[in-house]
């Protein structure tokens, strides 16, 4: 069997009962990566020594016994996470050359567990985008049709997936970066409570809604990386301080007593009737499985979008002022003074998307208009939150499509920000109310996109999440569906 | 609710982001998209609702002020674009 086609669990057998060595699993896929990313484009990066050597560790561990359930797991990282040494763009011009001569928490906990870093992944510019197009090293395809967009912004690390180019990958999510693309590839991806995973190294964009999260072939794959992932790091302020349940181990085949509901403000009529159909469909998996489904409301979702685009490039625009051309970065040609420096620089170093999200947050944050924009925003998000929180006393998992429609071409949004924003619709709620949000395969549209739905739970019931998207991925075979290449 | 191209010249200036003319039009128009999409905030009444800054409205941590860092100097001067004698080095700001 090519072992580029097994899940992370299957993985994991072959690595123990030493019917393949962590260096020939990870040849696999380097050899696989060459051959098939050139036309994906989903690593900037590709860690050709860096992945044998820590293949090679891992083997050492296996042979003496002293594995962890990632010891020799190939895996792409986001190119967000700062990896020591090794390149970190952002999918940025601004930092092409950028060596960080520091580990983020993420990295360094999947090195501590043994797993083999393959490289990095391409991603919209410093994540802002829904379809991967921003990235100053160029698209990424989607492998269920190269014509049309993986989503975004972790459109490297959902594509990779689809592709067989890892077993697992981490992306980030501040809007929906994981779950989106991982809708539109056929994946599974999931967003933790804000807090879960700390941020410490991981690029800022907007710090109050950004979060890291792994995406995987299914929900068991998905609990093990969560396991190495989750808990409380010192050098995040904002990192939780709660005890890590057993996400494996609390995976379930059965949903009795299990509570969903359907908001149906994310029923709008716009809905494509094929996701409608497909959602339909999952419902009646569910209830099969035992669980009951109930109709609930959350009245201000449609505030979520404006609140979101006021929120986001405010953070980002002061998150983005540090990239200045002096400490570290792109610095323009022969600058005639300092102000010359700083304008050229983040001119030339920023794309389009960049700039006008910094303007926009910029404009929002100017003096006289704080009120009226960021902090009415504020009080929108609270509204935002308290739906959430209201549903939770009468349901314990909501169920959402993750997307308005399925993979759309490439370049058809490019011109126009607000239609690319609408892309996000059923998604940022949960970033703005800080919840677990978790995306998985449900159904193909006729041309045979991939269809993804949307679970959400409350604060820290990542396991709950990751509990129901099992038993339905054992009830189902969306998951299992793969592209030609 | 339109924005005009002085504002936009405006608030590029401030974020130290150049307008290019020919740019100048699209940017204006899409922008002022993007702040009608966000005008819609002002059909709700949000007079009593405490802002929310924080995703879980937890406080922030303390710490004991210790120095855990060493002296990384050269690592932290290898990604700058010039520096000279273990400095930063920027175009004479002074005339």
């Amino acid at each position: 069997m090519d072992p580029t086609q097994s899940t992370l669990v299957q993985a994991q057998g072959l690595l123990r009962t030493r019917q393949i060595s962590a260096v020939e699993l990870t040849q696999a896929f380097l050899e696989r990566i060459d051959r098939i990313n050139p036309v994906i484009n989903a690593y900037i990066t590709v860690d050709h020594d860096g992945a044998l050597e820590a293949a090679r560790a891992a083997d050492r561990c296996l042979r003496a016994g002293n594995a962890t359930p990632l010891t020799g797991i190939p895996i792409g990282v986001k190119d967000l996470f700062c990896t020591e040494n090794v390149r970190t763009t952002c999918g940025s011009r601004m930092l092409a050359n950028f060596r960080p001569p520091y580990e983020s928490t993420v990295t360094r906990r999947l090195k501590e567990a043994g797993a083999v870093i393959l490289g990095k992944t391409n991603m919209d510019e410093f994540a802002m985008g829904s379809s991967n197009e921003t990235s100053f090293f160029g698209p990424v395809r989607n492998p269920w049709d190269i014509g049309r967009i993986p989503g975004g912004s972790s459109g490297g690390s959902a594509a990779a997936l689809a592709a067989h180019l890892a077993l697992a990958t981490i992306g980030s999510d501040t809007g929906g970066s994981i779950r989106q693309p991982a809708a539109l590839t056929g994946i599974s991806g999931l967003k933790p409570t804000y807090g879960r995973i700390s941020r410490y190294g991981m690029i800022a964009f907007a710090s109050s809604l950004d979060q890291a999260g792994p995406l995987a072939r299914d929900a068991a794959d998905i609990a093990v990386v969560l396991q190495i992932l989750a808990g409380h790091d010192p050098m995040d302020s904002t990192s939780i301080e709660a005890d890590v349940p057993d996400y494996f181990n609390t995976l379930a085949n059965r949903l009795d007593g299990l509570r969903i509901g359907i908001p149906e403000e994310y029923h709008p009529d716009g809905l494509d009737p094929e996701i409608r159909c497909a959602l339909k469909e999952a419902e009646r998996v569910l209830l099969d499985l035992g669980a009951s489904i109930i109709p609930v409301s959350l009245p201000h979702t449609r505030y979520a979008i404006p609140t979101y685009y006021i929120i986001a490039p405010a953070e980002a625009s002061s998150n983005l002022a540090r990239y200045d051309g002096i400490r570290f970065g792109y610095r323009c040609q022969e600058p005639k003074d300092l102000n010359d420096l700083y304008t050229r620089t983040r001119s030339e170093g920023f794309g389009p998307e960049v700039r006008r999200r910094i303007m926009l947050g910029t404009y929002v944050l100017s003096s006289g208009y704080y009120d009226a924009y960021y902090r009415k925003a504020q009080k929108v998000r609270r509204l935002i939150a308290q739906d959430f929180h209201q549903a939770f006393e009468a349901v314990d998992l909501l169920l959402t499509p993750t997307t308005p429609g399925t993979a759309f071409p490439l370049g058809e949004r490019v011109d126009d920000p607000v239609a690319m924003y609408l892309s996000d619709i059923f998604t940022i709620n949960v970033n703005l109310a800080g919840l677990p949000g978790m995306s998985i395969p449900c159904g193909v549209d006729q041309r045979g996109l991939p269809i993804g739905m949307q679970m959400i739970a409350p604060v820290l019931k990542e396991e709950r999440v990751l509990a129901t998207a099992h038993a339905f991925q054992c009830a189902t075979s969306w998951h299992q569906r793969q592209p030609e290449l | 609710m339109s924005i005009t191209a002085e504002t936009v010249k405006h608030v590029a200036n401030l974020a130290r982001l150049k307008v290019d003319e020919s740019g100048l039009p699209a940017l204006v128009r899409q922008l002022s998209d993007i702040l009608g999409l966000v005008e819609q905030l002002n059909e709700l009444d949000t007079g009593n609702v405490v802002p929310m800054s924080h995703a879980l409205d937890q406080p922030m941590p303390e710490r004991a002020d210790e120095v855990t860092n060493s002296n990384r100097r050269e690592a932290m001067l290898a990604n700058a674009p010039d520096t000279s004698q273990g400095y930063f080095r920027v175009p004479k700001i002074i005339e």
